[in-house]
């Protein structure tokens, strides 16, 4: 079983490269926005597969970290690519 | 060549292309974007080199909270018209070539290491036991080299202090500029409130079971920042005033707290730094706990930025 | 019954990988920024779903499973919420904002 979880880990990891590829050959800011999703849902599936294989329960806390910090990097992202952002200035 | 290896080999071509489209593309903020997904690649690569402690503060500080620094200083770059200060060539060519230096460097030591490899990995299992802790890191970190972690948090707090010395005179104690979203956007306000919760739940997990498996202070306070930002960011809370004094008195509690049990090492255990036996693991968490706290304010006020408007009142 | 459950592993876990396939040939292939995140979000929910589900049968203990299907929730509601910010930038600012 460890070696088919593997193998599906290498699977998605190829999926997601494949689709990191066809995002990032865009120009537009929007696209790349979905490069960091993408990858942050990919890399916490490929994450739990590997946990499991390898039967090491700690990677799971990464997988955690990763789907956290994906999401904090996202809103980051679109506060600046909408330009929806504003700087706190002095009134 | 088994299918973890087929793995491994994926990976590090994936991670060579983004490193390098990163370098190749022509905006700030598509370089920023690419460097925040060659750190979330990095730390999957730093699990299957079975360096867990280092894949959890990679995935943090990689791929969240070097972004947000990024971003700001793109959005501070755009504000003084970036094409008046041109780089020209032979800076560009010497940065280039300093960097080659650097990664030749590294490949040489990688590539050449001395007959037996030096290490010092069984001499910290075998002192490990004593101090009552599980994870070696944890051991490395505040028993065998407590002096370099007790540095390093100073170190963290002189980077702050570095950020807040360029204020502009009027400003000093007022407010960070954190850029936040112009119109309050119901979206983003509804996972600002949803994931805070989990991300202090899992901020306090990580620091309490830093002692036992992969996990610690860093990680744990580089989450609570997070989830913090995203608070002021969405809206929800202001960033606080840089003279507050419960801002300035969290920010000192981890290093004052490390300080002072070391100090107190020389009087119950005969060394600066050295718990008495038996109160290794208690203290060690005590410590971790108030640096974790620590640690938040502070990578929260390092991304916040400098104080640019005066404290109302 | 570890044969049953094997079963099920295998199965779950090759849906969602095809889940992920479908989602990059989504990708690949839709023509504007709105139906490429539609593409996207199947990945998030039945993709990422698909495997935690398989991989629910060869966890070790309870703690383990509860924590699996926790990212996945986390994942699930992250996700929604981080594509409804993305698409509501694409409205705001077309596209190539």
């Amino acid at each position: 079983m460890p070696s088919l979880l593997l193998g599906a880990s290498v699977f998605v990891l190829l999926t997601v490269a494949l689709g990191l590829f066809a995002i990032l050959r865009r120009s537009a800011d929007v696209d790349r926005l979905m490069a960091v999703q993408l990858l942050g849902t990919g890399g916490v599936a490929i994450l739990l597969l590997l946990a499991v294989a390898t039967e090491t329960p700690s990677v799971m806390d990464v997988a955690v970290m990763l789907a956290l910090f994906a999401a904090f990097a996202a809103v980051a992202f679109v506060r600046d690519a909408s330009g929806a952002s504003s700087e706190v200035r002095g009134e | 060549m088994s299918i973890a290896s087929v793995f491994d080999v994926a990976l590090v071509a994936l991670i060579l292309t983004i490193g390098a489209s990163a370098i190749l593309v022509r905006t700030a903020f598509a370089a920023v974007v690419m460097f925040v997904v060659y750190g979330l690649l990095l730390s999957m690569a730093w699990v299957r080199l079975h360096a867990v402690d280092v894949a959890l503060t990679e995935a943090a500080i990689g791929g969240g909270m070097t972004g947000l620094l990024l971003l700001g200083a793109v959005a501070r770059s755009r504000s003084v018209n970036v094409d008046s200060v041109r780089v020209g060539y032979p800076l560009r060519l010497a940065a280039g070539a300093l960097c080659a230096l650097v990664a030749a460097g590294l490949a040489v030591a990688i590539f050449y290491p001395p007959a037996p490899v030096p290490t010092l990995a069984p001499m910290v299992m075998e002192n490990l036991p004593p101090s009552g802790l599980g994870n070696p890191v944890a051991g490395v970190l505040f028993v065998f080299r407590a002096l370099d972690t007790l540095l390093e948090k100073v170190v963290l707090l002189l980077a702050l202090l570095g950020v807040w010395s360029l204020a502009p005179d009027h400003a000093w104690g007022g407010t960070p500029g954190l850029q936040v979203y112009a119109r309050p956007d119901p979206t983003l306000i509804f996972l600002a409130q949803l994931l805070p919760p989990v991300g202090i739940v899992f901020g306090i997990y990580m620091c309490w079971v830093g002692a036992k498996d992969p996990g610690g202070a860093f990680q744990g306070g580089t989450v609570l920042a997070a989830m913090w930002l995203l608070v002021i960011v969405a809206g929800l809370q202001k960033a606080p005033a840089i003279g507050r004094l419960w801002l300035r008195v969290l920010l000192v509690t981890g290093p004052v707290l490390f300080l002072a049990i070391g100090l107190a090492g020389w009087v119950f255990a005969d060394a600066f730094l050295a718990y008495p036996a038996g109160y290794a693991k208690p203290l060690i968490v005590a410590v971790e706990a108030a640096l974790t706290l620590s640690i938040a304010v502070a990578l929260g006020m390092l991304a916040a930025g400098p104080p640019v408007r005066a404290q109302q009142q | 019954m570890s044969l049953v459950m094997d079963i099920l592993t295998i199965c779950a876990v090759s849906a969602g990988a095809l889940f992920f396939l479908a989602g990059t040939v989504g990708l690949l292939r839709f023509p504007d920024t709105l139906t490429r995140l539609h593409a996207l979000t199947k990945v998030d929910n039945l993709g990422l779903g698909l495997i935690v589900l398989g991989l629910l049968p060869q966890t070790s203990s309870v703690l383990f499973a509860v924590k699996l299907v926790f990212v996945w929730l986390l994942v699930q509601l992250s996700g929604a919420v981080v594509t409804q910010l993305i698409a509501g930038a694409v409205r705001h600012h077309g596209a190539d904002g």
